[in-house]
């Protein structure tokens, strides 16, 4: 879909923008020390923390990707918000306190805190790159992915507008500026999904007519037009259909011939799918015969909508070069109700529970995505209607990567059971996330500031489920882009709010930016130069050098977000949940509560946990299938793993590599009183 | 081998000697104990929600309260049971252990 430049988007982002750069530089005296460049000088309000971690955490994965998934598969995108959320657990009842009482300025520290060990500082500064690498470039590449369509730049632009704006964020005024940008970001993107969801329970639900356009559906009344005796109900269907074909035979006189399916458009799997020319343009549309609603008698064909590669590289869209001139066309928006419960056509207002029991009893039309290769090299993306219960949607197994659910096998289920295990283990171990622990002043503030994150992202996930339904509904969607599902909602309602949710998208990629600077430069700085290489340097150079690598990182996550743009990279913040929580969590955890832990022990549950998990998540289906872009059974096959989440095996094995190191080298032990 | 109940508290086990040290560690292995059994309480509600999910689609798809079914009012439930133990939390470590009673005058 090609969007339209908003001027009103690009004037709140700049507002916004302008006033985290003014406070940043504001702020900028603060951060002389590296206490202060690196945990603002343990002087931020508990309150402020909170909301903080709210800005930190909910990233654009959380914000976009979440409602987007919800928008085209139901309930699974919750799911997601309830591991996000539950992790904070963790973070609260276990990690919190001990992590400010034992730590400085970054994760090493906490977990080095009894040891003085070089090891440590090492493993664990490398799988804080690790982790932060890999939640950097989706947010990266998500500024891009925004910014095209927002405010028409091309994708470097954005990238390359987001890391500067981030890095002179950071650089200026270190974990103080940090802080109020996720702050700012924070208290926006709660408050504002506040509202839209308001506006989405206003408005209600309505049916204003089944499909997009009258001319987007077709019937054939099979009973009159079938000699249907004796036949079951598939064969009716097949006879029905090679009827229909032949009205379309070219010696007919129809409007429409059939283009005779070749290349993987005769396989049995796509026979759904129908290409009719049009006689008179010879335009070629793309149909799909609508699987069989109960007692139905007709044969219904709906337009699918197509985005096609041809061979020369050219693209086109619904069989015209996409545009808005003459002969030129675009995708339509999809996302309605297909029927409402009762006979009403519209709900009018409703209370947030009427709103999920009337999505429950409706009946969907969701869009799925089919890719079909032709003979001649074009390879055509067909995006068709389905109608779908209101009933499934609102239950977890929709979406490709849960569909394990709803399979019979266990080890179908693990792959689910082992997501929502690293979720759960995952926040608790995300050192951008640990390391605002620091920012506040003691455990007392390290406690409430936990608890105002938690209220805050939990209210935020509850709303997530709303905006996603209220998308779904919009008819506002475009097929070929979940991600724009939530501005494309706020579109829906008006101009201002579509340019204020735009431009929080993209705030919030600043906001998770800029933590994650900040960890990498810490990890860099405080554990590897001045602990593990013993680099000799005061707190003044300490700040400038903090400066120069955090510019660096920037410059990194620039590159990155335009290397990586054509991947789909949303799958790689889930790869840094189960890195962080395979490294980093059983070591926290036995560091706290078994006194015979060792150095050796920390340092090779790390490394084990990191390597594991990752070379777990390289060797997985889902990378085969999504990074080396094998389809999907070349990649079931090439796969060297059972399933495609590591946690549930690579988090164990932490604890278990730990616990047996530990045991064979006593001498490891921290020894009481050693002075810090 | 799991040594919480006899105060084990790093961080602070090898600072002994200031006054207010022995205040701040009972503390510390105070919350750290509600913290573990809120925990494991929110870990046992966590699983049945995974359980659930993963192993019996029949209920989860079940509608007892409002038309709305077992899979959302769970996952709300869950949502809302994390602040609302994250609040108990606070309340239970509002006040900091002293040597001679809990939290007499001193509250911070």
């Amino acid at each position: 879909v090609i969007y339209e430049t908003s001027s009103l988007a690009i004037g709140v982002f700049a507002v916004i923008v302008g006033i985290t750069l003014g406070l940043s530089f504001y702020l900028g005296s603060r951060a002389k020390s590296s206490q202060g460049f690196f945990a603002a000088g343990g002087g931020i309000h508990w309150f402020v923390n909170g909301v903080a971690f709210a800005g930190d955490y909910l990233s654009a994965a959380s914000f976009l990707g979440i409602c987007g998934m919800i928008a085209f598969y139901g309930y699974d995108g919750f799911l997601y918000s309830i591991g996000y959320l539950a992790g904070w657990v963790v973070a609260l009842f276990v990690i919190a306190e001990p992590m400010k009482r034992l730590g400085k300025y970054t994760l090493a520290d906490a977990l080095d805190s009894r040891f003085q060990s070089r090891g440590i500082k090492l493993a664990v500064a490398i799988s804080t790159l690790a982790v932060s690498i890999f939640y950097l470039i989706p947010q990266m590449v998500g500024a891009g992915v925004l910014i095209t369509p927002l405010f028409n730049f091309p994708h470097y632009v954005g990238v390359i507008l987001v890391g500067a704006v981030v890095t002179i964020i950071v650089v200026t005024a270190g974990m103080v500026s940090t802080t109020y940008v996720q702050f700012i970001k924070g208290s926006l993107l709660v408050v504002f999904s506040a509202v839209l969801t308001v506006m989405i329970l206003y408005r209600g639900l309505s049916e204003n007519s089944k499909w997009e356009k009258p001319a987007h559906v077709r019937t054939w009344d099979m009973s009159s037009s079938v000699s249907i005796a004796g036949l079951d109900i598939d064969e009716q269907r097949r006879v029905a259909r090679n009827r229909l074909y032949e009205q379309f035979a070219p010696e007919r006189e129809s409007d429409y011939t059939l283009v005779p399916p070749t290349g993987d458009w005769s396989s049995d799997e796509n026979k759904s799918f129908i290409r009719l020319q049009d006689r008179e343009s010879g335009l070629i549309s793309t149909w799909y015969e609508l699987p069989p609603l109960e007692g139905q008698t007709e044969l219904l064909l709906v337009s699918a909508q197509t985005v096609a590669k041809l061979p020369d590289g050219r693209k086109s869209v619904n069989g015209l070069p996409q545009g808005r001139n003459e002969g030129e066309t675009d995708l339509w928006p999809v996302g309605r109700v297909y029927d409402l419960p009762g006979d009403a056509k519209k709900t009018g207002p409703l209370g947030p529970l009427a709103f999920l029991r009337t999505i429950q009893q409706s009946e969907i039309v969701t869009w799925g995505k089919q890719t079909i290769k032709d003979d001649d090299g074009t390879v055509t993306d067909v995006y068709y209607p389905k109608i779908t219960s209101g009933r499934d949607l609102m239950r977890p197994g929709n979406h490709p990567a849960f569909q394990g659910i709803r399979s019979p096998k266990l080890a179908d289920k693990l792959n689910f059971l082992s997501l929502m295990l690293a979720l759960f283990c995952g926040t608790a171990s995300l050192p951008h996330i640990l390391i605002r622990y620091y920012t506040v002043k003691d455990q007392t503030a390290a406690r409430k500031s936990t608890i105002v994150g938690i209220g805050s992202i939990g209210f935020f996930y509850v709303l997530t489920l709303f905006i996603g339904l209220g998308a779904m509904t919009s008819g506002a969607l475009d097929v070929t882009n979940n991600n724009m599902a939530a501005p494309l909602l706020a579109k829906s309602f008006n101009e201002w709010l579509f340019a204020i949710i735009s431009a929080i998208a993209f705030t919030t990629v600043l906001g998770t930016v800029s933590g994650l600077i900040i960890a990498s430069s810490g990890a860099v700085v405080h554990d590897l130069l001045a602990s593990f290489f013993k680099l000799e340097m005061h707190d003044h150079g300490k700040v400038r050098i903090a400066k120069i690598v955090s510019a660096v990182v920037g410059v990194i996550a620039i590159v990155l977000g335009i290397v990586f743009e054509k991947m789909n990279v949303t799958y790689l913040v889930g790869w840094a949940f189960s890195v962080a929580a395979s490294a980093n969590l059983p070591s926290l955890v036995m560091l706290l509560f078994w006194k015979r832990t060792t150095k050796q022990g920390i340092t090779a549950a790390v490394t084990v946990g990191m390597v594991s998990s990752l070379a777990w998540i390289l060797l997985s289906a889902d990378t085969f299938k999504d990074v080396y872009g094998y389809t999907a059974e070349a990649a079931a096959q090439a796969s060297l793993v059972p399933f495609s989440q590591p946690g549930i095996v690579t988090i164990p094995l932490g604890f278990v590599v730990l616990i047996v190191v530990s045991l064979l080298t006593p001498s490891g032990v921290a020894k009481q009183g050693v002075a810090e | 081998v799991f040594a919480l109940g006899d105060y084990y508290v790093v961080g602070l086990d090898h600072k002994p000697g200031e006054s207010g040290d022995l205040d701040s560690l009972l503390t510390s292995a105070r919350n750290s104990r509600y913290g573990l059994v809120l925990f494991a309480i929110y870990l046992a509600v966590y699983t049945g929600y995974v359980w659930l999910s993963a192993f019996r689609p029949d209920l989860a798809e079940a509608t007892p309260v409002a038309g709305v079914n077992v899979a959302v009012l769970y996952g709300f439930g869950l949502i809302v049971a994390a602040f609302v133990l994250a609040l108990l939390y606070g309340w239970l470590c509002r006040k900091p252990v002293h040597v001679d009673g809990p939290g007499q005058e001193d509250a911070a």
